[in-house]
């Protein structure tokens, strides 16, 4: 991805991101994840289903990086097995904090290839992918 | 008055509108504690040669300088700490927790910063005692009316920011004391960001504690003052125990305390900072606080002028008579705006400042920040609202 698409994904996924929304239903795993300059602060569901993600809403306030992450991390991780699930996240923090990664996997994550350039934004980047691990340990300690 | 000259961080490539964090120190502060390091570098209270003696008359002029600048009655009344924070905390467990009873309120605002709230839950939690709220009015500012709303007779203690980190409302410190001393109810006054830009006068003011910090006077990290009337801070015990603060001690465990304000203060000091306060408070002397007072207001009326111009930013608090600005880009989360602009090197705040329960008042979470100092100027604000004028740019700029 050269820099103007990047851009342009994370504005786009900034200014109408998918699966916003809250869910009531019990059947959905709950988190919050905030980081600790205490802005972005997002809430998780997650639904799983046979081992199959089936479904992932978010709501909170964060800023563009933070949401535009959460909103790519939703699409792509819906449809995945667990383990599918938890290589992609994987393989996503391998991207970030700078070790070998596969590009073929990350899609449309691959728009926060460069972030780490700018130190301070990792940690928007990250902070869904931190949230929806706490999640998922939830969801197999329960089950 | 230019003030480029006297602060080594003015000489950067930087603009600067995060003073209500901590603000610059000038070369007089600096080299007055370097000079401390270099030439007389000894403990304190120990003065058994030259240059100990040195220490002490220079550790114990700041505390008069101290005592001036505030204008309390006596200099045992200044105690040295590490800052606001350290500072609130003696008055909330060094006096307060023997005193407060369970039923006993505290009453605060929602727009406090952390260091005035969370030493009162601890004390909920120990004493059993009860936070109150006082209502804030729509402009977000504290009134004589809502406190009187919110005293009832359980009522024991005030504890207000003279100004809020915030959303920079000031409040009328004079008559709440007024009003509460009638009702036999104690005044702690949270100076963190009144004493750094107006003439503080705890006599006049008749407050019972307050506490500030040095950094945000252009003083050095680590030290800060705790004022408390002297029959009130005699009855506030110490929370460090050791070296400096006893008399004499037995090996039954009886310790015999020193007299204000060593009792207070155990331990060595922190020396250099205390000289380096000293030296900040005759910095702001020589500006004259009355100065520093009048810019920072002409400068916040400026800002206001030139922001509500543009239609996409929302001022949340343009009645505010301090150097404190909080707002928003309409549609732009409040740190991508601080991203943008430290992109040209302005260095704003965005966040909740600390004030994690004003939320539910202001109906937005997070603000982008400006706060004030007397060195800033009208051509820093020019470019920051030039900057802010253009939305798409700061669209295309923030990530
Ligand atoms: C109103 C207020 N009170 C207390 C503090 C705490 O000061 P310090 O961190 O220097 O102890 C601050 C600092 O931001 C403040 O703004």
């Amino acid at each position: 991805m050269d820099d103007n698409l990047r851009r342009e994904v994370i504005l786009d996924n900034y200014s109408n991101p998918e699966n916003k929304g809250r869910v009531e239903d019990k059947d959905y795993i709950y988190v919050n994840t905030n980081n600790s300059s205490c802005i972005d602060n997002i809430d998780l569901f997650l639904d799983v289903k046979d081992n199959i993600i089936k479904d992932i809403k978010f709501d909170g306030e964060a800023c563009a990086i933070s949401t535009a992450s959460t909103s790519i991390m939703t699409k792509e991780l819906i449809g995945k097995t667990l383990e599918e699930a938890k290589k992609f996240i994987e393989n996503f923090y391998n991207m970030i904090e700078e070790r070998p990664y596969d590009e073929d996997l990350l899609n449309e994550a691959l728009a926060f290839s460069e972030i780490y350039k700018q130190a301070n934004r990792t940690t928007c980047a990250t902070l869904p992918y931190k949230g929806i691990l706490n999640a998922i340990k939830k969801y197999e300690e329960e089950h | 008055m230019d003030f480029k000259q006297d602060f080594p961080m003015l000489k950067k490539d930087l603009i600067y509108f995060d003073n209500g964090a901590t603000t610059f120190k000038p070369y007089s502060v600096i080299k007055a504690m370097d000079d401390y390091y270099e030439n007389y570098s000894a403990n304190a209270h120990r003065g058994d040669y030259n240059i100990s003696l040195k220490v002490d008359m220079a550790y114990e002029g700041v505390r008069d300088k101290v005592k001036d600048f505030i204008n309390a009655k006596k200099r045992e009344e200044i105690i040295f700490t590490s800052g606001a924070t350290e500072s609130l905390n003696m008055i909330a467990r060094g006096f307060f927790e023997k005193y407060l009873e369970a039923g006993d309120e505290v009453l605060i605002t929602n727009s406090e910063h952390a260091s005035n709230i969370l030493p009162w839950f601890r004390l909920a939690d120990t004493n059993k005692i009860k936070i109150n709220y006082i209502n804030l009015d729509d402009s977000l500012h504290v009134t004589v009316k809502n406190v009187l709303n919110s005293i009832t007779p359980n009522t024991k203690v005030i504890a207000l920011a003279g100004i809020t980190n915030v959303v920079g409302d000031v409040r009328p410190i004079k008559e709440i004391t007024k009003l509460a001393h009638e009702r036999n109810i104690f005044v702690v006054l949270d100076g963190a960001q009144t004493v750094p830009h107006s003439k503080t006068d705890v006599q006049d003011l008749d407050i019972d504690f307050m506490a500030f910090s040095g950094h945000k006077m252009c003083g050095p990290t680590g030290v800060g003052v705790l004022y408390g009337k002297e029959e009130l801070l005699e009855k506030l015990d110490p929370i460090n125990y050791g070296g400096g603060m006893n008399e004499s001690f037995d090996d039954e465990t009886k310790v015999y305390l020193k007299e204000l304000p060593q009792r207070l203060e155990a331990g060595t000091p922190n020396i250099a900072g205390v000289i380096g306060l000293g030296a900040a408070i005759d910095y702001l002397n020589k500006v004259g606080m009355d100065n520093i007072y009048l810019k920072e207001i002409e400068l916040k009326r400026y800002l206001i002028e030139k922001l509500s111009k543009i239609k996409h930013i929302d001022i949340i608090n343009p009645e505010a008579e301090s150097g404190v600005l909080a707002f928003n880009v309409d549609g732009i989360f409040s740190q991508d705006v601080a991203v943008f602009l430290d992109k040209y090197n302005i260095c704003v705040r965005a966040g909740n400042h600390c004030a994690k329960i004003l939320k539910k008042d202001i109906g937005v979470k997070n603000t982008v920040r400006v706060s004030l100092y007397f060195y800033n100027t009208k051509e820093e604000i020019d470019s920051l609202v030039e900057l802010l004028s253009d939305k798409d740019k700061i669209l295309k700029e923030m990530i």
